[in-house]
Formats: structure tokens, C-alpha cells, sequence
């Protein structure tokens, strides 16, 4: 199989200079409607015949101000990486990546897994791409388990609904967790583990051939995310009112002690009760962080919180079954136990600081 | 009669793609064949890392996310 480099240059509807002050100008609206949101909302929230303290108040207030702030925020956020990911192709990925040696192989590659375009859906062909292509198996790890993890929905999320030092410590210690996880992976030698076809090709006996890297203009790229963001949105908008009605719930009608009790820090097992909870449980970060947001307000310590969101987010079992087809269950178990313990320490870890 | 491979594990994304490959060659009016690669084996020994993916002919033209239109015209005609 060849592959075409030479692409036929297409002509397009739109000269360049007006998609540049297209984009310029949304980010230019954008900054101006968002810098109204509070006044706007509480003018709303005014309108109605309720006490702006009662819980109703609140509530109207939270639906007028959050919603559209986050649909804000996920707009411009995936636009933007939308943008930059179409520099980071897999296959660029991968050519930085193969060869590399453990350890600085795991930071780069859980780095490159937030800025690389990842599907779950693709992630069989992507591990067959990396490994084949000479990309130590530890280093592979550490790029599925970041690029699902660690992506801008979940930071925006937390970011608009909790708060920037959430955002932060999620990136951070997901990251952290992506490259320790992947490094020890790596040293414990599990070669041997993957799948019989796997493992051929992983010897080069059966190299697939790769596709050359496309010649894209500025507007091309920016098509790409503006594609981004319908696909993101498709998919996402429904979690968010699940989680967004979820979380309402939670403030609502659940007591405050109860929730101390079971999910405070004192209670040390709701560490690993929260991580094990997680990973049969099947949604994305829109869906998830709308009730983490409830769960730290009724008094859930943030150690358990977090766990319970990465477990969500990095442990699911759909993914699980799309990766038996290339690792066998051992591995599957080595790597689910591995990224578990990494999530139990920094539950542990954050429940004792704060 | 060109022989078109859309590689996906059947997201939406892959049937979309599916959908644009006929809709394009009815368009230009060029017979094809399509021909759906869902076994992820197939994808990845095709050199396909994200999906979906497009050959025409046994020649690889694209891989990960829709085509774009033109292009894809541009790809059926050559």
C-alpha cells in the first residue's frame, strides 16, 4: 500500500483574511458575553418571584450563570485545542515517541497524550501503531491512560463548576499518575502478555505501513475545530444535564452528615469503596463533574472525591473490552491494579493534607 | 469500479464517513465498491491509528476524523 502525499489542492468558498477575522472576532464576542454572565444571570434570577437566598433562588441563579458558563468555556477550550491538535497527529506521536527510553519516554508520552487527538474508539489501532512502531510498552501505557484521563472537558468542567485549584491538582496528579503508572508497567517486563498477534508484530515480523502526515492550511485547521466542538458538544451536552440534575439532587435532598460520614476524610475505606465504585460506572467527565462539584459541597473530603473521578474517568470497563482484543487478561489486571493503586495514593494522599 | 476501505470499529464518525464516500462518488458519478473494515486487527495491520480511516484502491489517503469533502472528491477522482 502507497500512500499519497501530494493531496489535490481543493479550491475553497471563503478567502483566508475573512476566516482570520472571523475567529477573531468570536473570540472578541465571546470575551464581551462572558464578562456580562453575572449580571445577566442575577437579572434573570431577579425576575422571578422567589427569595435569591432560598434554595429555588439558588437554583435558578445556578442554572442562569453555570450552564451557560461551562457551554461557554467548552466552546472556546475545545475550538482552541481542536486547533492545536491537528499539529500533534498520531503518527507524529508516535515518531517522537518510538525508541524512547523509559522514564523520560512516560513523561512525554502522558504529555502528548492530553495535546494528541484520542478516541477510545481507536485505541486498539493506536496501541498496535505504538508498539509495532518500537514504542516501549510502559511508554504506551502512559499515553492511554493520560489521553483518556487527562483531556480539556473534564479540566474546563472542573474549572467553571469547582474551581482552578481543582483543575490543577486534577491535571497534575493525573499526569503524575499516567507516568508512574506506565513507568512501572514498563519495568515489570509484561512483553510476554500482550496478545500472540500483538507480540508479532511488536517483533517486527509484521510492520504495518503508515500514512504520511497531510499538508493542512491555517483554515483547515481551523475547520478541524470547529469540528471539534460540534462533535464534542454532540456527545457531551446530554451528560451534562444528567450530571447537572444529579448534582442538583445531591444539594438538594441528601443530608450533610450523611455525606461526612461516608465520604469524609475520616472515614479512611471510602478511599478504595469510591476508586471500586468507579470503574463500573460508565460516563464521561461532563457527566461526572457536576455531581463531584455536589458531592465537595455536602462535605465529601476532596482526597475521595478526586478518586472517585479518575476511577470514573480512567478505569471503565467498556475500554477494558476494546483492549482484550490486543493485551490478554493478566495484563488487563496488572494495568487496571496499577493505575487503581496510583489513584488510592493520591486519594490517600489528599485526604491527609487537607 | 474503485474499491473503497472505510476502516472504523462502527462509531458514528465511521458511518458518517461511509455515508459521505457514496454520497461524493454518486456526486461525480464514479461506480464504487464500499467496503466497511470494523476488526481492529484489520485497522491497525492497514496502518490506520485513529478512525476513521479511508483507502481507495489499496492506496491509504486518510485517518482519523470526517474527510473533508473536497478532498474526498479529490481522492475518487485520482
Amino acid at each position: 500500500m502507497t500512500v499519497d502525499t501530494h493531496e489535490p489542492t481543493v479550491p475553497r468558498g471563503r478567502p483566508d483574511w475573512l476566516w482570520h477575522s472571523g475567529v477573531l472576532g468570536f473570540v472578541a464576542i465571546w470575551y464581551a458575553v462572558y464578562t456580562q454572565l453575572i449580571p445577566v444571570s442575577e437579572w434573570i434570577a431577579s425576575l422571578f418571584p422567589v427569595d435569591r437566598h432560598s434554595h429555588t433562588g439558588e437554583a435558578i441563579a445556578f442554572f442562569f450563570y453555570d450552564v451557560p458558563k461551562v457551554m461557554m468555556l467548552l466552546t472556546l477550550i475545545v475550538f482552541a485545542m481542536g486547533v492545536v491538535r491537528t499539529w500533534f497527529s498520531p503518527e507524529k506521536t508516535r515518531a517522537l515517541l518510538s525508541g524512547k527510553s523509559e522514564g523520560v519516554g512516560n513523561v512525554m508520552s502522558a504529555s502528548l497524550g492530553i495535546l494528541t487527538p484520542f478516541c477510545s474508539c481507536s485505541a486498539v489501532p493506536l496501541f498496535i501503531g505504538f508498539v509495532s512502531a518500537g514504542v516501549p510498552l510502559g511508554v504506551t501505557f502512559s499515553f492511554l491512560i493520560a489521553a483518556p484521563m487527562v483531556n480539556e472537558v473534564a479540566l474546563v468542567l472542573l474549572f467553571g463548576l469547582v474551581g482552578w485549584q481543582v483543575a490543577l491538582t486534577y491535571l497534575v496528579f493525573g499526569l503524575g499518575i499516567a507516568i508512574v503508572a506506565g513507568f512501572v508497567i514498563g519495568k515489570l517486563k509484561l512483553e510476554g502478555w500482550l496478545q500472540d498477534w500483538v507480540r508479532d508484530i511488536h517483533s517486527g515480523a509484521n510492520t504495518p505501513v503508515a500514512i504520511q502526515d497531510e499538508r493542512l492550511s491555517m483554515v483547515d485547521r481551523y475547520r478541524m475545530g470547529i469540528e471539534a466542538v460540534r462533535e464534542i458538544f454532540g456527545k457531551v451536552w446530554m451528560w451534562i444535564i444528567l450530571g447537572i440534575g444529579m448534582g442538583a439532587l445531591i444539594h438538594g435532598y441528601v443530608p450533610e452528615d450523611l455525606m461526612v460520614r461516608i465520604m469524609g476524610a475520616e472515614a479512611w475505606w471510602s478511599v478504595p469503596v469510591a476508586v471500586l465504585m468507579g470503574i463500573p460506572m460508565y460516563t464521561n467527565a461532563a457527566g461526572v463533574i457536576p455531581i463531584v462539584e455536589a458531592l465537595l459541597g455536602k462535605g465529601a473530603a476532596l482526597g475521595t472525591t478526586l478518586a472517585f473521578m479518575m476511577s470514573v474517568i480512567a478505569l471503565s470497563l467498556p475500554e477494558m473490552i476494546i483492549l482484550k482484543q490486543v493485551l490478554t487478561l493478566r495484563l488487563i489486571a496488572v494495568f487496571v491494579g496499577v493505575v487503581a493503586s496510583g489513584i488510592l495514593t493520591v486519594g490517600f494522599l489528599f485526604n491527609l493534607i487537607f | 469500479m474503485k474499491t473503497v476501505k472505510v476502516f472504523g470499529p462502527g462509531c458514528k464518525r465511521c458511518q458518517t464517513t461511509e455515508a459521505m464516500v457514496k454520497e461524493a462518488a454518486a456526486k461525480l458519478g464514479i461506480a464504487v465498491e464500499v467496503e466497511k473494515v470494523t476488526d481492529a486487527r484489520s485497522i491497525a495491520m492497514a496502518g490506520v491509528m485513529s478512525t476513521p480511516g479511508i483507502s481507495v484502491d489499496g492506496r491509504l489517503v486518510h485517518a482519523g476524523g470526517l474527510p473533508d469533502a473536497g478532498k474526498l472528491e479529490g481522492w475518487l477522482r485520482a
